[in-house]
């Protein structure tokens, strides 16, 4: 019966959600106060159906239930209790019902936390998340049901679920990702409901920025966990492949970055006010798109998940109605908006505008590359053509470059106009001795002189020296606006050194052991001891022993496994890792190769860990800035506003 | 439904993961160009892999050609010309540049020198200055110091 | 207020966007890749044939008239899926059939050929897959069609079934006989 109930609070939500999209609309129209107000109960009501929808499926999961198709696909009685829960997002129909969980969330936060909005503002918004919420809850309902049941023949035991998802990276990406994804629907909303005012403002800016920040920083953890995740699962020690599904998460991200900023600017200068309403719309519509590349089968990819055409035409049908909806509101609401405020070149508006433009030059090479083969598929008539890593980073990592070096000056750019004779009096010392500094380095640890490694540290240095400079002449960081920002941009630093060190000197030796063999590689000696056969909850493993030692000090033992999964039939490579915050070390078991030898693959990473440190710490810095007093300040003005707009 | 099944038989049959092969190169060199190949090439069987990154039987065949090939002394270019007349433009995550992927390639160049374009237009324009007499003149400018803090 | 054109733009850019997506809709499965080899000859080689490994074939054991080369192996369910049908194709036409024994095992491919019969002309053997390479072989089973100069001019992924032959094979055999008597 659990199913049942599910799926019919899943109906009674999309009901809900049908009347958000309609009511508070119908209010605003008529000027009913009533009606406008009955946003936030039906937003409850939402949540809380879909939150029991949701736990439908994962007591099911839990309980075993392979009378439900979905649970019968993608899970098995010997999964440990951990995974069978995150088994619930393993595919699309259970992750699409926890991405519309999500929406439901967000939705309900946006009506409880938004006493800053007019009543006319708020329900707009929620009218446009109601119609956000409704079209998910149909998707699901009409195309991708988790609740549909095998009967009356079911199998006795399930499929399980692939074993690279058997991980604690599961329990955790694809929630983030899919906090960050949905949450922009937020500022989406806020943007299209100031369009249909026809009154673009600076309280728009000002309401917006928490959530897109909040909405951001899910994004950059989720990002950051992907990556992470990648890394140490699948056994060959790369973190980032520019994959299609990839991209899907990382452009929403771009255009987000650009987001923020643009916000800030707009709401303290009321500049690119037009401008900041079509990147707030972009970004959701890249969270879409995202999703339509990631689950329509248009688009081949190792993360995809199953293909099936009729949901992929669907999700085009929602992305044609909502994108093309808003961009063509867009086009003639927007019209009439013009900037306020002049600036110099040198002005903090400047920088914000080049930090614009360069994020969208850089979405939309990515955005290129990655539909470029579908693009040529269509135009010669089935011929096909890759579009891989070498593009993408031949492309990307300039562009990104120049932002890096805006980046450097950035704190200290002043709205209107910025003295750049006395920026470059007051620091010029720090900025000559940085590149030598690293250049010095580099030769002490390395021996050698790599000028592009060089090049790229000495801008994320930069970056590092000149914020700490800005806080030594400001004397405290005295707002948790100004700590994220800093925060944000440390981080950056910190994960582009981490890229760099780790893309430029890591050493990765695919070696043949026997027992006993002994291989040197970047200064760890790597003896191999052998292969036991070991048994997991639900795979035969072989695992073998290093020990890993430097100068005869004892580093670590690392014990790589080859794991074969008895239900899913499947082989995986689980490597071991001793991490570090300044090296990784890591050993993957290839195959047997005779005898007792194996094949074995050994990397030393350097700094690889700051990758992920640097992605935490932006996003930490992100959620830092929601702290800030002024969004607290909020309550005395509320009484004002409600006054003012009702009457 | 039969299509289906064939095409699950047909792709069940590979283990896409990551592969491991002992190949000994002479030098330092003639390994990273090794890494650099495989990395570069694409495997023709798996959903988006690199020949480095798949265990697939045509991806151990490919990793095998490549390092014949250095050892015998072929360039680079050579080695990618030999997959592309086998595979076509599939098997190389390079796009060649070529009249099909000028767009490709050029792209986002042109987009940057938009970009750049369209800054210098509004980072430079000049605000409009207003006509305004001495007299009002002296008033503004003792105004703004004034207030000036 | 003036309208202002560009702010079309993105809406444009928009519309482009999901013309392509749409269409990508049409497009064949992702799993199968175009031959790079069509329209070319095909590729010079000197293997051992199967049934008599003193004895090597090249390519001017197959030249002469339109033919069908199948890349096959014991390793491949498919290859048995389609074998009844290339058993019939070689019994009830006159089109020769070669088969290229693909990274596979002698005594095991021996077998096989005897338990289920042999539809080939002759067999050789790829064992390293070099031949299979320079075919632009990604898997198996696939077939090769070839014109009467001994040129590639259609390459069928995955097993030859009634429907396959019926539809895709034989146009495409047809065809090039007529071109070669004409």
């Amino acid at each position: 019966m659990i199913p049942e109930f599910g799926h019919f609070a899943l109906i009674l939500a999309f009901g809900l959600s049908i009347a958000l999209a309609i009511l508070p609309a119908v209010g605003v129209y008529r000027r009913d106060a009533m009606l406008m107000q009955t946003g936030p109960s039906i937003a409850t009501g939402i949540f809380v159906f879909m939150a029991f929808s949701f736990g439908c499926l994962v007591y099911s999961f839990s309980q075993d239930d392979f009378s439900v198709a979905y649970v019968a696909n993608n899970s098995n009685s010997a999964l440990p209790i951990q995974y069978k829960i995150s088994a619930v997002w393993g595919a699309h129909e259970g992750s699409f019902l926890l991405w519309t969980l999500i929406a439901s969330g967000w939705t309900l936060a946006v009506a409880t936390f938004s006493r800053g909005l007019t009543f006319d503002m708020k329900a707009r918004v929620l009218a446009v998340l109601g119609l956000l919420c409704a079209g998910f809850a149909a998707f699901l309902l009409f195309t991708s049901n988790p609740f549909d049941r095998n009967l009356p023949f079911h199998p006795a035991d399930g499929a399980d679920l692939n074993p690279l998802l058997q991980d604690f990276g599961l329990i955790v990406h694809p929630p983030m990702l899919y906090m960050g994804y949905v949450g922009f629907a937020v500022p989406f909303a806020l943007a299209i409901a100031t369009l249909t005012t026809g009154r673009l403002d600076a309280a728009w800016a000002r309401w917006s920025r928490p959530w897109t920040t909040a909405a951001w920083a899910f994004l950059t953890v989720g990002i950051t966990l992907g990556s992470w995740w990648a890394y140490y699962e699948l056994g060959w020690g790369g973190w980032w492949f520019w994959d299609a599904v990839e991209n899907a998460s990382f452009m929403p991200w771009l255009v987000g970055t650009a987001l923020i900023h643009s916000l800030a600017a707009s709401e303290k200068r009321g500049v690119f006010k037009s401008w900041t309403v079509l990147l707030a719309i972009s970004t959701f519509s890249l969270s879409l798109l995202g999703a339509f590349l990631v689950r329509s089968g248009v688009l081949t990819s190792v993360h995809a998940f199953a293909v099936d055409p009729t949901r992929g035409l669907y999700i085009l049908v929602f992305l044609v109605l909502v994108i093309g909806g808003s961009l063509t509101l867009y086009a003639f609401k927007a019209s009439g908006i013009k900037s306020e405020a002049h600036f110099e070149w040198n002005s903090r508006e400047a920088m914000l505008l080049i930090n614009n433009l360069l994020l969208v030059v850089a979405t939309a090479s990515v955005l290129l590359g990655t539909l470029y083969p579908l693009l040529y598929e269509v135009i010669t008539d089935g011929k096909k053509i890759s579009v891989g890593p070498p593009y993408f980073n031949r492309v990307f990592v300039p562009i990104v470059c120049l932002l890096f070096l805006a980046m450097v000056v950035s704190p200290f750019s002043r709205w209107r106009k910025t003295s750049v004779d006395i920026l470059i009096r007051q620091h010029w010392p720090f900025l000559l001795a940085t590149p030598v500094a690293v250049c010095v380095v580099t030769y002490l640890v390395t021996n050698g002189i790599d000028m592009l490694a060089i090049g790229v540290e000495t801008l994320a240095v930069w970056i590092l020296v000149m914020l700490v400079r800005h806080w030594w002449q400001s004397g405290s960081i005295n707002s948790a606006s100004k700590l994220g920002m800093m925060m944000g941009h440390a981080g950056i630093a910190v994960a582009i050194l981490g890229v760099v060190v780790t893309v430029t000197y890591s050493e990765e030796r695919d070696v043949r052991m026997s027992p006993g063999d002994s291989l040197v590689v970047a200064g760890y000696e790597f003896t191999f001891e052998g292969v036991q056969k070991v048994r997991g909850p639900n795979y035969l493993a072989d695992q073998a022993e290093f020990n890993v030692t430097s100068n005869g000090d004892f580093v670590a033992k690392l014990r790589p496994e080859k794991r074969f999964y008895s239900v899913a039939q499947n082989v995986m490579t689980e490597a071991d890792i001793d991490p570090g915050l300044f090296r990784d070390v890591f050993v993957a078991l290839g195959e047997n190769v005779g005898e007792s030898a194996w094949a074995v693959r050994i990397h030393v990473k350097p700094f690889v860990r700051w990758i992920w440190l640097g992605g935490l710490l932006v996003a930490l810095g992100g959620f830092v800035t929601l702290l800030d007093k002024r969004y607290r300040r909020v309550r005395e003005v509320v009484s004002i506003n409600a006054v003012g707009s009702a009457a | 439904m039969a299509r289906l099944l064939l095409a699950l038989i047909f792709s069940v049959s590979v283990n896409c993961l990551a592969a491991i092969d002992a190949y000994p190169f002479p030098d330092e060199d003639m390994q990273q160009r090794y890494d650099g190949l495989i990395a570069e090439l694409r495997c023709p069987q798996c959903l988006n892999t690199n020949l480095a990154g798949s265990d697939a039987m045509i991806a151990q065949d490919l990793r095998r050609e490549v390092h014949r090939m250095l050892l015998d002394g072929y360039e680079d270019e050579e080695i990618l010309e030999f997959m592309y007349e086998r595979y076509g433009d599939f098997i190389l995550y390079r796009p060649r540049l070529g009249f099909g992927t000028l767009v490709l390639w050029l792209g986002p160049l042109l987009l940057l020198v938009v970009a750049g374009l369209i800054w210098f237009r509004l980072a430079r324009a000049k605000p409009e200055l207003l006509e305004i007499n001495t007299e009002d003149q002296a008033r503004l400018d003792k105004l703004l110091k004034d207030t000036d803090t | 207020m003036t309208f202002n054109k560009s702010l079309l733009i993105p809406l444009g850019v928009f519309v482009l966007l999901v013309v392509f997506l749409a269409l990508g809709f049409r497009l064949q499965n992702p799993h199968l890749l175009p031959s790079a080899l069509i329209d070319k000859p095909f590729p010079e080689f000197e293997l051992k044939d199967l049934h008599q490994p003193e004895m090597s074939r090249t390519l001017a054991d197959l030249s002469g008239e339109v033919s069908l080369v199948n890349v096959w192996a014991t390793w491949c369910p498919n290859c048995l899926i389609e074998h009844p049908e290339l058993l019939r194709i070689s019994r009830e036409t006159d089109l020769p059939l070669y088969g290229v024994n693909y990274n596979d095992d002698n005594e095991k491919a021996l077998g096989w050929l005897t338990r289920l019969e042999d539809p080939y002309v002759f067999s050789i053997i790829d064992d390293k897959g070099t031949l299979a390479i320079d075919l632009g072989v990604y898997g198996a089973p696939e077939t090769f069609v070839l014109d009467a100069r001994g040129v590639i001019r259609f390459r069928h992924v995955g097993p030859v079934t009634p429907e396959v032959w019926q539809e895709t094979l034989l146009p495409v055999v047809e065809l090039l006989k007529e071109m070669s008597d004409g």
